[in-house]
């Protein structure tokens, strides 16, 4: 099934992460592992993939081993499609069923700092690699909801994400500059929040900023709307954990 | 769960001016911040982060509320000789975490 | 998707809606200020009766901040850092933040060099003073002044 180029798509030679719109200061806090914040959050997940847990008794590395090498390329395939779920999912929603599945052991909340770190923990391993979604029978459905989430408009500002981050991404908005929108970085350390956080987080923060109703945590349609957002941003490197004003 | 990471070269050489980082993970809640009901948000800072080498002194830093959430500073010492080089962080509602780091000074 | 027969209608819906979200969330609500007076008034407390001179210090931030919450601090001081010449302490202040003082470093002939870098907060565009002590009870001062403005949208998450 082919997946054409969208008309009001960013062409591939345009296409720049959010990193390419940030200060020279802001970049170099990413740059460096040892001044990074979110290297704190990776640090406490190594130490979560470590530790058994659960009724089953059982660490993330009793399975999965080393996650350097078990994990490379993970977080830049999801969302992924879920076969028992029927629908793709989030990569904390991944972690999740594992520790519900294999570990027994009660899913992690959203934005808690341990599925925070795990998540974390995780997407480092992805550092570099290009966002690799595939797009099939499956998937084609729920990246179809996500662009059109994408396209529509919402809230009591009446705006789509399209005309920000589409159709203004390099202009001012106040004190910042646009970006394109694309999640490289996630879960990343932004300044405003003053910690790490994950995409959803910033999807909702996105949608109260336009007064709109956040949906849940978890919601489809917030996971459609990272799966579009993953494959428009197809071939960009994964920058986990990144850090953003 | 608090955490830190801390950067010192493993070795170095003796009279080498090396450059230290650490970062650690605490909000630093100034005290300043208030619900939307109205409520005041307790003060809860990191207050005093100590460097010592083999024991002594080398750096220290006051904080105040100003400091940005999870602390980092970096900052230099004199790769004297061998030994440990060791981090302390106090502040408010008894925080307390130290952490250390070897160094073979050549 | 209903349409709202009215914009008034449509106002009231969204309006309702957006009082229940972030109820329980947390707002910076902007407390009294120090002004630059109480800021000279920290720096006397540490400096006393010494007069303060303006050079040697160097204080490195951004001229238009990304964000006050988290903004990258460098100070140094032009010192050899030897027994017998180097700088004590290094303070740091702002005119408009809540409380003036920032942070104060010692250091000692053991720093080998008189280098700081730390990230600190900054309520509002102003002026970041460094004051560095030396060892013979000498005072210099540099100054840095900084823009800041608010993130372009509300998060209340």
């Amino acid at each position: 099934m082919a997946v054409s180029a969208f008309a009001g798509e960013i062409p591939r030679p345009e296409r720049r992460s959010g990193y390419d719109f940030m200060s020279r200061e802001t970049r170099a806090m990413q740059d460096d592992d040892t001044a990074n914040p979110g290297l704190l959050w990776v640090l406490e997940g190594e130490t979560l993939w470590n530790r058994k847990t659960g009724a089953a008794g059982r660490a993330c590395a009793d399975c999965h081993g080393d996650a350097r090498t078990s994990m490379k390329g993970v977080a830049a395939r999801h969302p992924a499609f879920d076969a028992s779920r029927g629908r793709p999912v989030s990569l904390e929603q991944r972690i999740n069923r594992c520790r519900t599945d294999r570990q027994q052991a009660p899913a992690l909340a959203w934005e808690s700092r341990e599925l925070l770190a795990l998540t974390a923990y995780v997407a480092r391993q992805s550092r570099g690699l290009p966002i690799d979604i595939v797009i099939d029978q499956r998937t084609q459905p729920f990246l179809d909801a996500g662009r059109a989430t994408w396209n529509r408009r919402q809230g009591q500002l009446n705006l789509a994400c399209s005309q920000c981050h589409d159709d203004n991404w390099g202009r001012q908005l106040a004190g910042n500059v646009i970006p394109q929108a694309h999640p490289t970085g996630y879960p990343l350390y932004r300044l405003e929040w003053q910690g790490l956080g994950s995409l959803q987080r910033r999807l909702r923060n996105c949608l109260v900023g336009i007064r709109a109703e956040p949906y849940e945590f978890g919601a489809p349609e917030l996971v459609d709307l990272e799966l579009f957002l993953m494959w428009r941003a197809r071939g960009m490197a994964i920058e986990a954990p990144a850090v953003r004003p | 769960m608090a955490s830190a990471l801390v950067n010192v070269p493993a070795r170095a050489r003796r009279g080498a001016v090396i450059e230290i980082k650490t970062l650690i993970s605490h909000p630093m809640e100034t005290g300043y911040r208030r619900t939307q009901l109205g409520a005041p948000i307790p003060r809860d800072i990191i207050r005093l982060f100590v460097c010592t080498y083999n024991g002594t002194e080398v750096f220290r830093a006051e904080l105040h509320p100003a400091i940005a959430a999870n602390p980092f500073f970096a900052f230099s010492t004199v790769a004297t000789e061998s030994g440990t080089i060791t981090f302390h962080w106090t502040g408010d509602n008894g925080f307390s975490v130290t952490e250390s780091a070897a160094i073979t000074v050549d | 998707m209903n349409r709202p027969t009215s914009r008034r209608e449509f106002l009231r819906t969204a309006g309702g809606v957006a009082v229940g979200i972030g109820l329980w969330s947390v707002v910076a609500v902007e407390p009294a200020r120090a002004t630059p007076a109480a800021m000279e008034e920290a720096i006397r407390k540490v400096v006393g009766a010494g007069r303060v001179s303006p050079g040697r210090v160097k204080l490195e931030l951004p001229p238009l901040v990304e964000n006050g919450n988290v903004v990258p601090l460098a100070v140094s001081v032009d010192s050899p850092m030897t027994e017998a010449d180097y700088v004590r302490a290094i303070h740091v202040f702002t005119e408009k933040n809540p409380q003036p003082e920032v942070v104060s470093f010692h250091l000692g002939p053991r720093a080998g060099r008189a280098a700081v870098t730390t990230r600190i907060r900054l309520a509002d565009t102003q002026t970041v003073v460094a004051i560095a002590e030396l060892h013979d009870g000498s005072f210099w001062s540099a100054s840095a002044a900084v823009v800041v403005t608010l993130a372009a949208c509300l998060e209340d998450a």
